[in-house]
């Protein structure tokens, strides 16, 4: 069977203007599987009007080494603390992590280094650094098939590789990698035209991680991985699974509960609780709000908390009734509990909002499962403002008329 | 109702389940997960049951510190040990293939969070705790243009973190609860959700003391009556999303929504039961003091 099952492209096309709409759920790495990973930066040897630089430009090479490496919508923020400075790293779908520490965590400073004459120890570095560089890329040894290093250098950076090649011909040219040598070839004459390669004891992935980097440049300053947290495709399914059986059994507990209690009202009460379900999920996928296991937390939280209104209002009509007629009873009902609804949420809605830190401050969570947490469940208290009072309020004057004694 | 007259049994219950919890941290203190304390998490799925006894005895001889080695089920084994960096990993890894043989293994999940990482968390979190709180009480004082409202919504909502973090503390006792980012952020959505329980009582109290008039107590007594259907309505609703979650929602969000639902349940309570009622006392003993002075 060689059928195909194409999508229908949902994005938008109005001349040149696309409008991209591809609503997908945006699950984070807990529910996707992938890695989180936070590099400490060592900036103690700089001032600190350089640290600003620095980890600007660490975040760059950062970013280019995760995006060479072929990873899909990586995410690469930087975070600072009393002082420490940290990059934040998120890779979703990768599996190894080992080779991706490696790869963006190494500092991959390259060094040319003149070794003098034979017996003579004293080795003398160069300029020509990685720096120089234009371009790296992976080939293969004619002779041997092992796989090499292919570099080009810039204009400036070919013209010191002619003259140092010049002053070394029959000497050993060594090739430090972050003060480790990584190859030591013989110049064999003068090589001009800005090429040359590192062949060395590599394996292809070695080669590949090493061109990625050369070519990302050198981290400007060298990092410690300090934090990792890699889940597995498997067990974000599983979690996915599990949380949607558990929201499902929990909100029809919630509908049957609001329907024994309060009969038609609370029918027209799961009517809106699943108008807010359904303007919940849309605006997650408009945003869009990655969606967390702490995030599916606060959402489900909201469900029971978005109910309140309702029983608020409901709970006040059946006072209010005994007072007034019907329809009037209820658009007082209405009134008087906008009240309490609106200053009770204000509560929770600053909590969400220090918690959620949206506007970044390094002394609050900037990341992790708090975030996600708190953005549902203010999401969540917003949207059943809107539908606990207006989307019930014109169910109920629609819906339902007063019982004819 | 007269609710207000039985202001002391409320007190002596809260008081009561405080000091359990008070006495268990003083005794057992709280236990804190790798978020807090640093550490490694791993979890794997084997082919079938391994003995945790022996393989934690071959992890130990490679030199790495095995906290403690659980099956969760089907299979699957929880791991925590010291913080692990990338060749203890590997190591682990090695260890772990040896020790199963030809089995496969599935590495579901791996999280090792450096011993710098925790007393961060720790001051990050009490900045977030305080400015959650104080900005809540100048919304409380701001919209009840009362200190005395205020204060005492401010009291019922440390009343409710202390029955949490306290109950939390016997959980971690005697069923492995451990406190880390999670638990904190159910620490705060309690607190807001007290708050938010409280204004709606104090909103009713606001709203007649306007129109009828009346002594503080009799005015709490009318407003808890009013409120109370309503107030455990809400509850319910709550409590049943946290229960199918605490119970279907899976290992990482069991504790998570296990004391929230604590937080839930003490926060419907202190209402009731532990803001109004401070309330009317707090008047009382004003009136005494004024009686006094004449």
């Amino acid at each position: 069977m060689d059928t195909k099952f194409t999508r229908y492209d949902p994005n938008l096309k109005l001349g040149r203007i696309t409008i991209k709409n591809n609503f997908d759920l945006v699950l984070g790495l807990d529910l996707a599987g992938g890695s989180h990973l936070v590099f400490e930066a060592d900036t103690k040897s700089l001032a600190s009007a350089d640290k600003k630089e620095a980890i600007l430009s660490l975040k760059e090479v950062m970013e280019k080494r995760v995006n060479l490496f072929g990873v899909s919508e990586p995410n690469v923020q930087t975070s600072s603390f009393e002082g420490k400075d940290r990059i934040i790293v998120e890779l979703p779908g990768v599996k190894d992590t080992k080779q991706a520490v490696d790869l963006i965590g190494k500092v991959a400073q390259l060094v040319f280094v003149e070794t003098g004459n034979e017996g003579d120890t004293g080795l003398k570095p160069t300029d020509l650094t990685g720096a120089d560089l234009k371009k790296a890329s992976v080939s293969y040894d004619t002779s041997t098939g092992k796989p090499v290093v292919s570099l080009e250098f810039t204009e400036e950076g070919g013209k010191k590789f002619a003259d140092i090649t010049e002053r070394n011909v029959g000497k050993t040219l060594a090739i430090f990698l972050d003060s480790e040598p990584i190859s030591a070839p013989v110049v064999r004459e003068k090589i001009t035209g800005g090429k040359a390669q590192i062949s060395g004891d590599f394996t292809v992935e070695a080669v590949k991680n090493l061109v990625v980097q050369l070519n990302a440049g050198a981290l400007p300053v060298p990092v410690k991985l300090v934090e990792e947290r890699t889940i597995g495709a498997t067990l974000g399914g599983e979690s996915i699974e599990k949380s949607i059986t558990a929201g499902l059994i929990g909100l029809t507990m919630v509908l049957i509960f609001m329907v024994l209690t309060y009969g038609r009202f609370g029918i027209i009460a799961d009517f809106a609780l699943i108008i807010f379900g359904v303007l919940t999920f849309a605006i997650y996928k408009l945003i869009p709000v990655v969606l967390t296991l702490p995030g599916i937390a606060g959402f489900l939280l909201s469900v029971g908390m978005s109910v309140d209104s309702n029983i608020l209002i409901f709970e006040r009509f059946k006072e209010e009734k005994l007072r007034r007629g019907f329809a009037n009873a209820l658009e007082v009902s209405f009134g008087r509990a906008w009240d309490s609804i609106r200053d009770a949420n204000v509560a929770t809605l600053v909590t969400a909002f220090v918690l959620a830190n949206p506007l970044d401050l390094n002394f609050l969570h900037t990341s992790g499962p708090v975030r996600g947490f708190a953005i549902t469940l203010a999401l969540g208290i917003l949207i059943s403002l809107f539908t606990g009072i207006v989307v019930t309020r014109n169910l109920l004057r629609v819906f339902v008329k007063e019982k004819k004694e | 109702m007269n609710w207000m007259i039985y202001r002391k049994i409320y007190f002596l219950l809260s008081g009561v389940v405080i000091g359990i919890g008070l006495f268990s941290l003083v005794k057992w203190g709280l236990k804190f997960g790798i978020d807090f304390r640093g550490g490694t998490i791993a979890e794997y799925r084997f082919d079938k049951n391994i003995s945790t006894n022996d393989l934690s005895k071959k992890i130990g001889e490679q030199n790495i510190e095995v906290i403690s080695i659980q099956p969760t089920g089907g299979n699957q084994y929880l791991f925590k040990l010291a913080p692990l960096n990338s060749d203890e990993r590997e190591k682990l890894n090695q260890t772990i293939r040896d020790f199963i043989g030809s089995q496969k293994i599935d590495e579901l999940r791996h999280e090792t969070v450096g011993p710098t990482i925790g007393p961060e968390l720790v001051k990050k979190t009490l900045f977030a705790i305080l400015i959650a709180a104080g900005s809540i009480l100048l919304w409380v004082a701001y919209q009840f243009r009362s200190i005395k409202f205020g204060a005492s919504a401010i009291l019922a909502m440390f009343h409710d973190s202390l029955v949490l973090i306290g109950l939390y503390s016997l959980l971690g006792q005697f069923f492995g609860a451990e406190v880390d980012f999670l638990f904190v952020t159910a620490l705060l959505t309690t607190l807001s959700f007290s708050v938010h329980d409280t204004i709606v009582v104090y909103d009713r109290i606001r709203e007649s003391q306007g129109k009828f008039g009346g002594t503080l107590s009799e005015l709490a007594d009318k407003a808890v009556t009013e409120t109370m259907v309503r107030s455990l309505n809400n509850s319910f609703t709550i409590i049943f999303m946290l229960v199918a979650l605490a119970i279907l929602g899976g290992e990482t969000v069991r504790w998570f929504a296990v004391a929230l639902l604590i937080g839930t349940i003490s926060g419907t309570y202190s209402s009731p039961f532990v803001a109004v009622p401070l309330l009317v006392t707090w008047e009382d003993v004003v009136g005494k003091i004024r009686l006094k002075r004449r």
